[in-house]
């Protein structure tokens, strides 16, 4: 990925990355560990700004690259609080974080993708089409250059795209955020979701301690399979297979993502079947309310039948929340903002 | 699934990951057989056929992962071939800078590659049903089609321009007037001028009691499953496919 001016931003680049780099511009090889201090622990924004980094590789370096930070180009503040930021992909086109304080932690929500291939029924994100992988700098600024960044507790891997038809992208945002060469956050901070994406699944398990997320939206393959296209090629028992065999530890934790529609999702059907096949797994369930979007024949739960559905979840012994609806006002479901600022680019 | 590449699918060798890890996994999860290349014929621009032994049985819609060494991350590709054949054919493009395509396309006869197991549900049960697809995303219907499912469906292929339209010949031969080619180029003879989705829209009526198959990229498949909704079809009648 190169900027408008073909210079490769440093920003994104992994501690072996960035020695293979300092290599190639035959630097001394600790010079790979300064430029990641500068890049990740310190607030620069400019290769210049690298002062123990001699004024000769210095130079070498801006001939090669440019540091690679990008701030949001929008804003939007909701009543309650949240934010959503607007950032610009190398492609051009626009992805979202939203940023949402809470009492006791404030969470950030990254895109991994700009727009999505996977076409579920219920995504606005997935109505732009896919536009192109997002790269681990343009993952990490999500962060680093969000203004509320040392409030920041959580991040959620729940934005724009699927992050694991990003694994590269995804795996190398990941070492940045958790190594001690690079932001050195606890990986217990951090959950990533996906829809089941099994190979990329697997990987991820066995090579990061972040927490797990998975879209489930219905126990009933047939059902599922009608809402989002993936079940016909990774099904959900063999998702919950591979997380079964899969050792997690005590620390980690796997959680089960659950959009509510009204009068298709919440029957006693459901709830029996979600404890039948939930079997065994540590696990939380977390209801969310569904926003509703342009054209869709899907609609949104009342707070009763939210309530209700979280009960019954209980009563199987199921541990379950409802997510609280933020920022509604602003376009809260993913891939609204940006949607809207495509249209309004190419002149719908 | 029609086809996937760089661009197109996850790549699983990150500098981050354990290779032993990952081939531990492989070996653990995936099965995978050596195959014999029986042909790999261009038969478009850029869009190949793979034509190799058959190892297992199979269900029309179903996937396969192929790879160029048993410890690779295999890539997953529809069958396009019949339940009855005894090869497996996969249509493919190559895609220029791709991990897999651009090397399959200079493989030849005799060569080896290694396939998974076939597996998903993309399979077409009911007696009368609509496919829609647009470019390799003809790749399940065209073994449904192979498999002798075809009684009773209606085909809509869509694509630039008519080299695009593979297995047209079969289709238009044995579907007659259940076969709707669109092209949004000009001058493609015998086709509709359009997309698929300019096609559905242009139609009077759609019969909203039957099942739609869509395969083909993300934007074809949420464009006609949103037009399909919009003209009454229930999204509980609307299975789709996608490239990844």
């Amino acid at each position: 990925m190169k900027d408008l001016i073909g210079k490769e931003p440093l920003f994104g680049k992994t501690l072996s990355e960035l020695e293979q780099m300092v290599l190639k511009l035959e630097m001394p090889k600790y010079t790979a560990s300064q430029i990641a201090d500068w890049l990740y622990k310190k607030e620069v924004s400019s290769i210049n700004a690298m002062s123990n980094i001699s004024k000769v590789h210095r130079d070498k370096l801006q001939e090669n690259f440019v540091f690679g930070l990008s701030d949001p180009v929008k804003e939007q503040a909701s009543v309650d609080g949240t934010k959503k930021y607007l950032y610009r992909s190398h492609v051009g086109k626009f992805i979202e974080a939203a940023y949402i304080p809470e009492r006791n932690r404030n969470t950030l929500c990254v895109s991994s993708q700009v727009g999505c291939k996977m076409g579920c029924l219920f995504c606005m994100t997935g109505k732009q089409g896919f536009q192109g992988q997002l790269s681990a700098g343009e993952i990490v600024n999500q962060i680093r250059s969000l203004p509320e960044r040392h409030q920041l507790t959580n991040i959620v891997y729940m934005g724009m795209g699927e992050p694991f038809d990003n694994l590269e992208g995804v795996m190398k945002s990941l070492e940045i955020l958790t190594s001690d060469w690079g932001m050195g956050m606890s990986p217990r901070r951090i959950t990533v979701s996906t829809i089941g994406i099994i190979p990329a699944m697997k990987v991820f398990l066995e090579n990061s301690k972040a927490h797990l997320a998975v879209s489930l939206h219905s126990p009933f393959e047939e059902e599922r399979r009608k809402l989002m296209p993936i079940e016909n090629v990774y099904a959900l028992p063999q998702v919950l297979k591979t997380i079964r065999e899969f050792p997690l530890g005590k620390q980690r934790r796997t959680s089960f993502e659950y959009i509510v529609f009204k009068g298709l999702n919440h029957s006693a059907r459901h709830v029996k079947e979600l404890a039948r096949i939930l079997t065994g797994i540590r696990c939380r369930i977390n209801l969310l309310y569904f926003h509703p979007i342009p054209d869709t024949p899907l609609e949104a739960p009342t707070d009763h039948i939210m309530q209700e559905f979280k009960e019954a979840l209980e009563a199987k012994g199921l541990t379950t929340t409802i997510r609280k609806s933020r920022g509604q006002d602003i376009y809260a479901a993913c891939g609204m903002l940006s949607t809207r600022e495509l249209q309004k680019k190419n002149g719908q | 699934m029609g086809h996937q590449d760089k661009d197109e699918r996850v790549i699983l060798t990150t500098c981050i990951c354990s290779g032993d890890h990952v081939k531990k996994w492989n070996q653990k999860m995936n099965k995978v057989y050596p195959v014999k290349i029986i042909a790999n014929t261009s038969i478009a621009p850029n869009t190949w056929l793979l034509r190799c032994n058959r190892m297992w049985e199979f269900e029309a819609g179903q996937v396969v992962g192929i790879s160029f060494h048993p410890d690779d991350e295999p890539r997953l590709y529809s069958i396009a071939s019949g339940t009855q054949h005894h090869e497996v054919w996969i249509l493919y493009t190559v895609k220029p800078g791709g991990l897999l395509t651009p090397q399959l396309s200079t493989r030849n006869k005799g060569d080896t590659i290694y396939m998974t197991d076939p597996f998903g549900n993309f399979v077409c049960r009911e007696d009368k049903a609509v496919w829609i697809a647009t470019g390799t995303g003809i790749a399940p219907f065209a073994s449904m089609f192979f498999s002798g499912q075809h009684t009773k469906k209606k085909l809509i292929q869509g694509s630039r321009s008519k080299d695009g339209l593979y297995f047209h010949d079969f289709f238009y031969s044995e579907l007659g007037r259940d076969y709707q080619p669109c092209c949004s180029r000009i001058g493609e003879e015998g086709c509709f001028r359009g997309r698929v989705t300019d096609y559905l829209a242009n139609l009077e009526m759609i019969d909203a009691e039957i099942p739609y198959y869509l395969c083909g990229s993300a934007e074809m498949v949420v464009d006609v499953r949103d037009l399909l909704i919009a003209r009454g079809v229930p999204f509980e009648r609307i299975m789709a496919e996608i490239f990844f």
